[in-house]
């Protein structure tokens, strides 16, 4: 079987802007091409992540990007359809279905994604911020964690931002600019919630061979873990840890040969606050309890490990685009091609993505 | 007689699988585990209060009837580990909508 690597990248500044689906995929497409060697020729499957109701947006990419592809069609999985995607495209790769995939995320701030109609368990309670109160209350119960310690995750991530040109936060906050931002619910305020916006970001996978002839210096992707452990919130296991996302993590770093240790730098699905010390805790990257000391420190110390492009809460989230935008932002990393965001000597990365409060994860481990 | 008929008259019943007993969750019209029809349970439910948290001034919380697990609201205070039935229930502009106490 193929190495698959990731050859080029796309992304574009992430926005609240009423503008179509269809031009915001495309935006990203030609940032791709811009930005490479990749020739457009090459390219045999393009794979859509989003959540928007439009439709055959594939071959309407295919079309106005003047691509001509054997194979074209939507992923959808609500927030995780970006890596999804990439999980398809990595599997038409290896078996030799094709050797090229364009894999192409966007979403308008107005997406149906975000509330999934289906779970009709949580009644008139519907709107994510129910699950992700419900999520920090019993974590903030469990491990007798603070609202100020939560708090210093969206610190950490929206001063990470601003060094993120297509961050949609451009402003650095203070944890009593948490604490005394709106009060959305006893337990969320509105600095600790990603927000939904309109962006897009692509990157194009490649084989072994391929990858070497389009890029000078492709990123692999080593391992692949992916759980779905329900649909619905309320069949989760536990409210206070991430079951999809410990199963993931542990499959994608056998896959790869790495154990947490080993991860130099990570995008996690920071959708609130709650959610990253949550999952570095279920991928083994601090034991249980210990994610928010080890955001803390993060914080002190200015290490950028984990989510150094400001996360969800830093970025803006464009559920189709977001998986994919964390993959560009480990790719660049795994270049040393990030800037004032770099982690100095990142050569093992990793990527969280998941739905629904996590009743679905997909983890991707990238390396240089 | 479905689980959403009932629910639009104001009873919560819990669908569970006429062959092996196992509670069907959320709402279906198979049994999950071995795909048999679906049958209403009668009784009164008696559900635990998992975690709880406060929207707007309107407490809401997770209640646990077993295996069946739903987000319902409660006017007073809740606890965690508190017992309570429900006391309303139905569906309105097409979404269920559970209360407890
Ligand atoms: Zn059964």
């Amino acid at each position: 079987m193929t190495r698959v690597g990731i050859a080029a990248c796309g992304i574009i500044p992430f926005t609240r802007d009423d503008q179509s689906i269809e031009s915001v995929l495309l935006e990203s497409v030609v940032d791709l091409f811009e930005g490479s060697d990749a020739d457009r020729g090459s390219v045999d499957a393009v794979l859509v992540s989003t959540n928007s109701n439009s439709k055959y947006l594939a071959p309407i990419l295919s079309e106005t990007a003047g691509l001509g592809p054997n194979i074209a069609h939507t992923v959808e999985n609500l927030c995780n359809s970006g890596t999804n995607a990439m999980v398809s495209g990595y599997s038409y790769i290896a078996s030799g279905l094709a050797d090229v995939v364009l894999v192409s995320g966007a979403e308008r701030y107005d997406s149906p994604g975000q509330v999934l109609e289906w779970d009709r368990s949580r009644g008139g309670f519907k709107h994510p911020i129910f699950w992700a109160s419900i999520l920090a209350r019993s974590y903030k119960r469990r491990f007798s964690i603070s609202e100020e310690q939560l708090a210093m995750v969206p610190v950490k991530n929206h001063r990470h931002a601003r060094d993120n040109p297509n961050a949609m936060s451009k402003k650095a906050c203070t944890i009593q600019d948490v604490i005394e931002s709106k009060r959305v619910t006893d337990d969320i305020r509105l600095l600790e919630c990603s927000r939904p916006c309109t962006g897009s970001a692509s990157v194009l996978l490649a084989s072994e061979d391929a990858a070497k002839r389009l890029s000078k210096e492709p990123v692999w992707i080593a391992g692949i873990g992916q759980k779905t452990a329900s649909a619905g919130f309320t069949k989760s296991e536990s409210f206070s840890s991430l079951e999809s996302t410990r199963i993931a993590a542990d499959v994608a770093l056998r896959m790869a040969g790495h154990a947490p240790k080993d991860i130099d730098v990570a995008e996690v699905h920071d959708a609130f606050s709650v959610c990253e010390p949550m999952a570095l805790e279920s991928m083994g990257l601090c034991g249980p309890g210990g994610g928010a000391g080890m955001v803390r420190d993060m914080y002190d110390t200015e290490n950028r490990m984990i989510n150094p492009r400001g996360g969800l809460i830093g970025s803006g989230h464009p559920l189709g685009a977001t998986g994919i935008a964390q993959a560009v932002e480990i790719t660049q990393q795994l270049r040393a091609d990030a800037g004032s965001r770099q982690v100095g000597g990142a050569r093992t990365g990793l990527v969280h993505n998941m739905s629904a409060a996590g009743t679905s994860s997909t983890v991707l481990v990238l390396e240089r | 007689m479905t689980f959403e008929s009932e629910l639009a008259e104001g009873r919560f019943r819990i669908p569970e699988c006429a062959s092996c007993k196992k509670t069907v969750w959320p709402p279906t019209p198979y049994c999950s585990r071995c795909l048999g029809p679906v049958r209403l349970s009668d009784g009164d439910h008696t559900g635990t209060i998992a975690e709880f948290s406060r929207k707007d001034g309107e407490y809401f919380c997770m209640v646990e009837f077993g295996d069946v697990r739903i987000l319902a609201g409660i006017r007073d205070a809740p606890k965690v580990g508190q017992k309570v039935g429900i006391c309303r229930c139905g569906i309105s502009n097409g979404d269920y909508f559970f209360e407890v106490q």
